[in-house]
């Protein structure tokens, strides 16, 4: 069982320890977002399942399942919540005209791009 | 300034979410003297609930499920509801808010009676502090200028 919470663990530390890399060398917002959307979403979802197993490790009483019940429930609303708030975000970088990066700063297309104007 | 965003994803999500939210809060209210919560964090998530229905869809949508005058009447009812209980204790001859004499009204012994009291606290801090976050954000959100009045009788 610990072993199972400590590869848990690890996996949860190792998408944040990406999440963050990507946030520190990626060049704008949009990929900035990318990065850590993603991985603090899984990395927190599965550090949240290590601690509920890590949790059940003294025993299957009553009260250890009620904690771990919490963790999980935690993790389900992370995991829903997390991805929109950064579409939320995203959006609304999107719609106030921020324009993504490109190498030579140039749009590869038309910016803004005329379909987002009748919205 | 940018117009009214209409999101599918993100209406999607706060309607999965705001019932959700609210029986937690309810549970954290209700749980307040077992565990870490009270009335006011549980009246925040609720609060929060509301506030994210706004954000959501707009003001006009959330005022349809609940209306201004009841936002105010709610705030109100909280603080009577706190007060009220305290001044009872106070007419049964104990100190304000001494929810323990409230066992000769309940007919049940101190230790119950403590229990129910600091419970009917918390539920009237909760209702107060609800009715606060909504009533500040409207305010913030609509710059003042509410887009109906509040009307007295």
């Amino acid at each position: 069982m610990s072993i199972a919470a400590i590869l848990l663990l690890s996996a949860g530390t190792f998408f944040f320890a990406t999440g963050v890399i990507g946030f520190l060398r990626f060049p704008d917002f949009y990929s900035r977002m990318h990065a850590t959307g993603k991985g603090d979403t899984l990395g927190a979802v599965l550090m949240l399942a290590g601690l509920a197993l890590y949790n059940l490790d003294g025993g299957f009483s009553l009260g250890n399942l009620l904690v771990s019940m919490k963790l999980l429930f935690i993790g389900v609303f992370w995991f829903l919540a997390n991805p929109t708030a950064t579409h939320a975000i995203l959006r609304a970088a999107f719609d106030s005209g921020l324009m993504p990066w490109t190498k030579d700063g140039k749009p590869v297309i038309e910016w803004p791009p005329k379909s987002q104007e009748d919205t | 300034m940018i117009g009214q965003i209409e999101d599918v994803i993100i209406q999607t999500f706060c309607r999965l979410i705001i019932p959700f939210m609210q029986v937690f809060a309810l549970y954290v209210i209700a749980h307040g003297h077992h565990s870490p919560g009270g009335g006011f964090q549980g009246g925040c998530i609720l609060g929060a609930s509301f506030i994210l229905l706004c954000v959501a869809y707009d003001i006009g949508e959330a005022k349809g499920r609940m209306s201004e005058k009841l936002n105010v009447m709610l705030c109100s009812l909280g603080v009577i509801i706190f007060g009220g209980i305290g001044v009872v204790c106070l007419i049964l001859g104990a100190n304000y808010l001494d929810y323990g004499i409230l066992h000769k009204l309940l007919r049940v012994d101190v230790p119950q009676a403590r229990s129910l009291g600091i419970l009917g606290i918390e539920i009237g801090v909760g209702f107060a502090v609800m009715a606060a976050m909504i009533s500040i954000f409207l305010n913030l959100a609509s710059r003042g200028e509410h887009e109906e009045a509040i009307e007295w009788e």
